[in-house]
């Protein structure tokens, strides 16, 4: 026991003194979160709304103080005329704009069809659909409060976005920056510090030593285990605390879940170091290997629903898919393990397997 | 048979699917002895000495090191051996009296053994200044004794040194030579590879290894004597040239150069 402790003191001198590899593991998932936070939203803010009232009225008047109201507009120009319109567009200095018909008011009072036009700059089409789809919710909002003697009868469909209501995305990234984060510090560091020791030759030393295997592994992972976790529970902790991100379900099941994809990413780095000798090479194998697949096949950035089927299916053995979905579904909908027996069994599978893979490939490479 | 012998090897092989890296090796180094192990690249002595050390399991044959089986004891093996490489196995970023302390505790020693046999250490090798030194501070030179020393520190009785001294100074390698010296007077069995042949005069006894198997063996100058040549270095370009006229090299022929290529790689 003397000599593990001695091999996690000794991993825990090197954590400790490689200052360049300690900034990242502290300063990385701090400034993650808040990259991904701010940065990197799908939620429209400060839409720079253009408005034409040839003829401002009462309507005109009430509408456009409710699209002043809903926070997420900001009035650049009034203007009688739609012609300046394509310059503002072309500027860029209008996202959107509202065009109304002369005479709105009168015409909604004789109950004729009245004109309104919704335009949206759609260069970025995400972008430029939510833009249309809030100014239609405003409208919306505006009929079914209007006096029903003004007009036919209207049809207002009603659209909830559950879950997230506010559409906050960044209640969406903060699952995936975890799985990502954790890729990070456990598959990256532990196949660098592994190859850092094949490079140097002291894991020769290790192995010729009366040390077992598994004394050598454990030695080697528990330290990063540990960072990991720790670097789940700062995530956490910083996404409530500056983005208010909701954790409706169990806190523990959350960080259990963490600790089963932390071992699987720490397999993949032991995996990845014992098919390599050169930390160069360890660097590139885990970042294409494990990094690449987290960002892209997790549905962390981009959604596996409208994914071509091969990608879909490829992303089944990424196992930062099945721990996003957990922890998303543990933060934003509050479900427990009744709900999420099948993610989390795919990830105890997995870790299972990869834990014996990597043991043995660390056995293996003792027979080349 | 085993009384008096440190290493005894009878008819050692090891096989990589259908490749030979150490074909039927057979030799034995005495308790104190000075053993240097010689050989090209890739003429299987690295395979051979993981086997020895219990890293590799045997294909076939037997060997015996500090009285116990390779293949069926390795795990007592390593705790009688110690071993250091040309990349000295030293943690870079630890202190000396760190590393020390790793390896004390690694095998196990205890605490007051650990500060004992390091003061003493630090007082031979003249370091006792450079204890809370990081090792990346210190010489290539002191480092490369410290390694020997810390791989002595569990008082093996048989220290495997794979090219200890490539890299250094002459002066440095001639004090090396001195603690092997030192060692095995006081019974460390010692079992030395070199690419330096002077170093090979150094030694009890030498083997050279042609293509997985023994091509030479003896004391040094019985080798020369019987051989005809004025050094060992002579000798082993003459015996470790591929299409080199020695009768040895005929008897383990029968590999293509393309394998005796492979086997650099393998090793």
């Amino acid at each position: 026991m003397s000599a593990l402790a001695g091999l996690l003191r000794k991993e825990v001198y090197h954590i400790l003194r490689d200052r360049r590899t300690l900034i990242v593991i502290i300063v990385l998932p701090v400034l993650q979160v808040i990259i991904f936070g701010y940065a990197i939203r799908t939620d429209v803010d400060h839409v720079r709304l253009a408005i034409v009232d040839p003829a401002p009225d009462t309507v005109t008047l009430a509408i456009r103080a409710r699209f002043n109201a809903a926070g997420v507009f900001q009035d650049v120009a009034l203007v009688p005329r739609i012609e300046p319109l394509e310059d503002l567009f072309r500027r860029g200095a209008a996202q959107g704009a509202l065009v109304f018909e002369a005479g709105f008011a009168e015409r909604l009072a004789r109950g004729l069809p009245s004109g309104l036009l919704i335009i949206a700059d759609a260069t970025e089409p995400n972008t430029g659909s939510i833009v249309a789809s809030y100014a239609t919710a405003v409208i919306q909002g505006y009929q079914q409060e209007a006096p029903p003697s003004r007009g036919a009868v209207h049809i207002v469909p009603s659209v909830r976005m559950r879950f997230n209501p506010t559409r906050e995305s960044s209640n969406l990234f903060v699952p995936g920056l975890m799985a990502f984060v954790l890729t990070i510090i456990s598959s990256l560091m532990t196949a660098i510090s592994l190859t850092r020791e094949k490079e140097t030759g002291t894991l020769e030393a290790l192995l010729v030593s009366p040390l077992r295997p598994w004394q050598i592994i454990v030695g080697k992972v528990a330290p990063y285990l540990v960072v990991g976790f720790a670097s789940v529970v700062g995530v956490i902790f910083e996404a409530r605390l500056v983005f208010h991100v909701p954790l409706r379900g169990s806190l523990s099941l959350l960080l259990i879940e963490g600790i089963v994809f932390i071992l699987v990413s720490l397999s993949l780095g032991i995996l990845i170091s014992a098919r390599t000798s050169s930390q160069r090479v360890a660097m590139m194998g885990a970042l294409i290997g494990t990094m690449l697949p987290t960002m892209l096949l997790s549905g962390f950035i981009f959604p596996l629903e409208s994914m071509p089927w091969p990608l879909q299916a490829i992303s089944v053995v990424v196992p930062a898919r099945w721990f996003v979905l957990v922890a998303r579904s543990v933060m934003l909908k509050g479900v427990g393990l009744a709900y999420l027996w099948q993610p989390t069994l795919v990830l105890l599978v997995m870790a299972l397997v990869l834990l014996t893979a990597s043991t043995r490939a660390f056995h293996e490479r003792l027979d080349q | 048979m085993t009384g008096d012998l440190a290493i005894d090897v009878q008819d050692l092989t090891r096989r990589f699917g259908a490749f030979t890296a150490v074909g039927g090796i057979t030799f034995n180094v005495r308790v104190g002895e000075v053993f240097g192990f010689l050989g090209a690249n890739g003429a299987g002595k690295t395979t051979a000495i993981r086997m020895l050390t219990g890293l590799l399991a045997p294909s076939s044959g037997r060997a015996t090191v500090a009285g116990h089986d390779v293949a069926r004891d390795a795990e007592r093996v390593k705790r009688d051996i110690g071993y250091m490489s040309q990349k000295f196995s030293l943690y870079e970023d630890l202190t000396v009296r760190e590393n020390i302390t790793l390896y004390g505790g690694i095998y196990d020693l205890r605490d007051r053994d650990i500060r004992d046999r390091s003061a003493r250490m630090l007082a031979n090798l003249e370091l006792e200044h450079a204890a809370d030194q990081f090792v990346r501070a210190i010489p290539l030179g002191w480092r490369q004794k410290l390694a020997f020393s810390v791989a002595l520190l569990h008082q093996p009785r048989v220290v495997f040194l794979d090219e200890p001294t490539s890299g250094v100074d002459p002066i440095t390698r001639r004090q090396f030579w001195e603690l092997i010296y030192d060692a095995a007077a006081a019974g460390t069995t010692v079992l030395v590879t070199t690419h330096y042949m002077d170093e090979a005069e150094y030694c009890d006894r030498i083997s050279i290894m042609v293509d997985g198997r023994i091509g030479a063996m003896g004391t040094p100058a019985e080798l020369k004597r019987d051989f005809r040549v004025s050094s060992i270095d002579d000798l082993f370009v003459q015996l470790a040239r591929p299409s080199g006229s020695s009768q040895e090299i005929r008897r383990s022929g029968g590999q293509t150069l393309q394998e005796t290529r492979r086997s650099g790689d393998l090793s």
